[in-house]
Parts: structure tokens; sequence; C-alpha cells
């Protein structure tokens, strides 16, 4: 397996020393390993804090910015970021107003953000949590860790991160990112294995002629193998999975989320698949995002994140915001 | 009776073996984990060691709640927090004395083997590190060698296992049939521990 890498044990530092020369409105302390906006604390705005494990690039240090994250900690490669460094982005960009962390449900997440919480409101940071599980390939939840937090911690931050953009108080933020939780959900395809650098090969094999349906962000299996799909055919089953689980009466947000070897000409002809389906299913959307925004490091696929919008969450989801990874309005 | 000199050999041992096997750890959570466990801890286990020998804590509880603390800073994944856990509440129950018998040092560990459960939520049987960590902790009443066996066996036993907690559960059905790493970092941990007690014995 061929990687543009030095050596596995540097791969984040070496990937945030880049990021920190290609963006400058960011404060990136690579040794500590949090990525801040440069002009915070904001007086008077809530902070929303998340992070997670390398590997899922943009999300989250792509995510950073006026109008989304006040600050994300990345973890080692698939590995969720230690409390010190939440507790140092919290203390980084908290102006009193409080502190949401962002929180996907991984073990490892939850873990490592639950004590974070307690040792920054140790600290006197006020913190609250919202969590993220819209992945519904995982169905029997009392048999596993539950839902896992995919293409919805996108949404979850943009419009939680506009909510207090706007000044909006910490319960007020919260509710906001828990709503957009409860009204989105995600399924995902995989085509290919990703390799991590620690491995340096596939972390799973999947046949050349075979794709996994209701694959994790990891690499973790769903619900069954077949023999490969066309685009349309996985749209079908993606989509309707999908809309199984959230009959959406008001419109909806799309993102078809790129997995990181998937190329846009594959994930465009996909969108034109899931947007077909959502017609037929007199399915309304309100806007739609296509692109490589919650990946798995070098695994080809996609995955769908259909997510039901008010009037109160589509203005927020249109707010301006400026990051890395996402970008309109300013 | 056991003293700061000995947790501190434990230890050394332990992340001696955790850099032998890391390869191994994470190939064991390669099909069912992430990849990611060897690597992990091999890391953590080295930070303990350097700060074990730039602060060199004087009693045993504050060697294992130090170095505890050192895994929940390094490590992540939710292997650093149980992993600290596991040491951290098994310090805490040992307190301040200069010296610990081999029966309060089982029970701390129990305390610890407990928090670890209270955490994780997972329980013996569900294919995690507590399928080694309970029938150890049972054995070291006995002996450090029996704890060693028992905790052997207990990570063996978690290959026909289906996974109920953690990334491996989203395996269902296709989580049997594979060994579960943290189940046999926790048993590198008792091997390191009836290493130091042979070594300590002459």
């Amino acid at each position: 397996m061929k990687m543009l890498i030095n050596v596995a044990e540097t791969v984040v530092a070496d990937a945030l020393r880049g990021m920190a020369a290609a963006h400058p409105d960011l404060t990136i302390d690579v040794d500590n390993r949090v990525i801040v906006r440069r002009d915070a604390p904001v007086e008077g705005k809530v902070a929303l804090v998340s992070g997670g494990g390398s590997g899922h690039e943009p999300l989250h240090g792509g995510f950073v910015g006026p109008g989304m994250l006040s600050a994300a900690c990345p973890g080692e490669v698939f590995t969720s970021p230690v409390p010190d460094q939440m507790v140092r982005a919290a203390a980084a960009v908290d102006s009193g107003a409080g502190v949401l962390f962002v929180v996907k449900n991984y073990t490892g997440d939850v873990l490592n953000f639950d004590m974070a919480a307690e040792l920054a409101e140790d600290e006197g940071i006020q913190v609250a949590k919202v969590l993220v599980n819209d992945d519904v390939a995982v169905t029997d939840s009392l048999y596993t860790a539950g839902r896992r937090g995919t293409g919805a911690t996108l949404y979850v931050e943009k419009i939680a991160g506009a909510a207090a953009d706007e000044g909006q108080p910490l319960e007020r933020v919260e509710a906001i990112a828990r709503r957009v939780n409860e009204n989105a959900r995600s399924f995902g395809v995989a085509l290919s294995a990703c390799s991590t650098p620690a491995k340096g090969s596939p972390t799973f094999d999947l046949p050349s002629g075979e794709l996994e349906l209701g694959v994790g962000i990891h690499g973790e299996p769903g619900r069954e193998r077949r023999p490969m799909m066309t685009s349309s055919e996985i749209a079908d089953y993606a989509v309707d999975v999908v809309l199984g689980d959230l009959q959406p009466r008001n419109p909806v947000l799309v993102l078809v989320n790129g997995m990181g070897a998937t190329p846009l000409l594959e994930l465009y002809g996909f969108n034109a698949e899931v947007q077909r389906v959502l017609a037929e299913r007199g399915v309304v959307v309100a806007h739609t995002l296509v692109g490589n925004y919650v990946t798995s490091l070098d695994m080809a696929g996609a995955s769908v994140t259909l997510c039901q919008v008010d009037e109160e969450l589509l203005r927020l989801w249109n707010a301006p915001v400026r990051t890395a990874g996402l970008r309109w309005g300013i | 009776m056991l003293d700061a000199a000995f947790f501190r050999h434990w230890l050394t041992s332990a992340a001696a073996l955790v850099d032998r096997e890391a390869q191994r750890l994470t190939e064991l959570d390669s099909p069912i984990g992430d990849a990611d466990h060897g690597s992990n801890l091999q890391r953590g286990f080295a930070a303990v060691v350097a700060t074990l020998e730039k602060d060199a804590p004087a009693t045993p509880g504050a060697v294992l709640t130090l170095a505890g603390r050192q895994l929940i800073s390094t490590v992540g994944g939710a292997s650093g927090p149980l992993y600290g856990t596991l040491l951290r509440r098994t310090g805490k129950a040992l307190g301040d004395a200069p010296e610990v018998s081999e029966q309060e040092f089982a029970d701390a560990l129990r305390a610890g083997v407990d928090a670890v459960s209270a955490l994780g939520g997972a329980a013996h049987g569900d294919k995690t590190m507590l399928d080694a960590l309970v029938p150890a902790v049972d054995a070291l009443s006995e002996s450090f060698d029996a704890a060693r066996a028992a905790a052997d066996e207990g990570a063996l036993a978690t290959t026909p296992l289906q996974a109920r907690k953690g990334r491996a559960s989203y395996l269902g059905e296709r989580s049997i049939g594979h060994q579960d790493p943290g189940a046999t970092s926790s048993a590198l941990l008792f091997d390191a521990l009836a290493q130091t007690a042979e070594a300590g014995r002459g």
C-alpha cells in the first residue's frame, strides 16, 4: 500500500502543519492538537467544540470558523482525541457563554468527551453535550454500542454553529443541535476498504465484485454484503432505508457524501439517482450538498444523509459560514 | 508486601510487552475494530514509563493513579479512558499506604475492574477487556500466576463470542470467530504482573 506520508506516527501532526500553512484563519496548536478559529473567544457567543479521530477530513478541523465550530480536536487516525485536548480547546474558545461539545456516538468519543466535560466544569466552564447518532445501518441498538454518528454531524455543526453566531444562549444552541440530530438519518455504502497508516493495508477484506451496504466511517460493516450494484440500485436501497426510519413531512437537506476515494464524477451521478428516488417518494429537497465531507481515508463509496428542516433550521443552514471545508455567504 | 517499586516494575514490563505485541494487537483489531489498538496502547504505555521515571511516585497508589491519568491523556479511543480508569481507580483504592498486601491489591484491582465495567457499560461475556479482567481478578487472590492463566484463558474464550460493546458490536454475528483485542491486551497486563512477581521473588 503506497501512501503520501513520512511515517505513520507523524501523519496527524504533519497534516496539521500543512493545514496551518493553508488556512491563516485558523490557529493550530500542532503539539496539543487543537484547531481554533483565529478570532476566538468571541465575546458573548456560545462556543462549539467537536472532535474525533483523524481520517475523516474535512471533518472536524475543516469545519472550524465563523458560522460553524469554534474549535476542533483531531485524535490519532480513527482514534478519539483525549480529554486534555478537549479541555484545552474549550478553555481557548469559551467567552463565558458556555461550550457545546458535539460528540459522535462512538464509545471512545463518548468516554473522552464525558471526562473532558467534567474537567472543564471543574475549571468553571459551562458545558453542554449533544450526541450525534444518525446511522440507520445500525439496527439493533440494544446489542450494539448504538447508532453511529456520521453525516448528520455536518448538519449539527453548521446549524448549531449558526445559532451560536446569532448569540443564542447555550440551552437554545444545545436544543437546536439535538433537533437537527433527531431529524437526520444516514446510510453509507463501501465499494472498497480503507487503509490506516498504522496498519498500512486495507482494514477489512472486501472482494472486488462486492459492496458493503451500511458501512460505517471507520469501515465498520453494516447490514449486508451484495454483489456490486449500479448507482441507481444503490440509491434506491440507501434512500429507502433512510426513509424507512425518517418519514419527512417537511423539506429535507440532502448530503451525498464521498468516503474519500470516490470521484466527484461518480458522486454527482449518484446524486442524480438519489434525487430521482426522493422525487419518486414525494420528498421535497431544500438544499443539496455533494462532495467529500465526512470521509474514511481512502475508502471508495458514499453515504446519503437526509435532514428534515423547519423554517428555523433552514434559515440557520443558509446562514453565512466560512471554514476550510464549507463556505458560503461571507 | 508490594511497594511502589513493584508497581513501577509491573507497568514497565507491561509497556515492554505491549511494545512487543503492538503489531499483533493491531492485527486483531483490524477485522473487528479499526486497526489501532496496538499503536494506541504502545503510545500510552511509553508515556507511562516516561512519566514514572520523571516523577517517581512514592506509594503504590500514587504510581497507579499517575499511570492511569497518563493513559487517559495519551491513548484516546475507548481504551484510553477504560485502561486509565482501571489503573486510576485501583490506585485510589490503595490510598496512601507505602506498601500493600497481595490481598489488598486484589481488592483494589476489583474496584478498578468494577469502575471499568460501570464506565463502559459492559459486563463479562460482552467480548471486551472485561472478559480477561474479571476472571483474572477472581484468580488473583490465589496467585499472580493463576491470574495470568485466567486472563489468557478469558482472552482466548472471547473468540466464539458475539461483541455487544464498542466498535466490534457493529459486526454483529460477523464478530464471532475473532479474538477480542482488548481482552488480549488485558491479558498482557497480567502476564507482566506475573513476570514482575516472579522476578521479585528471585
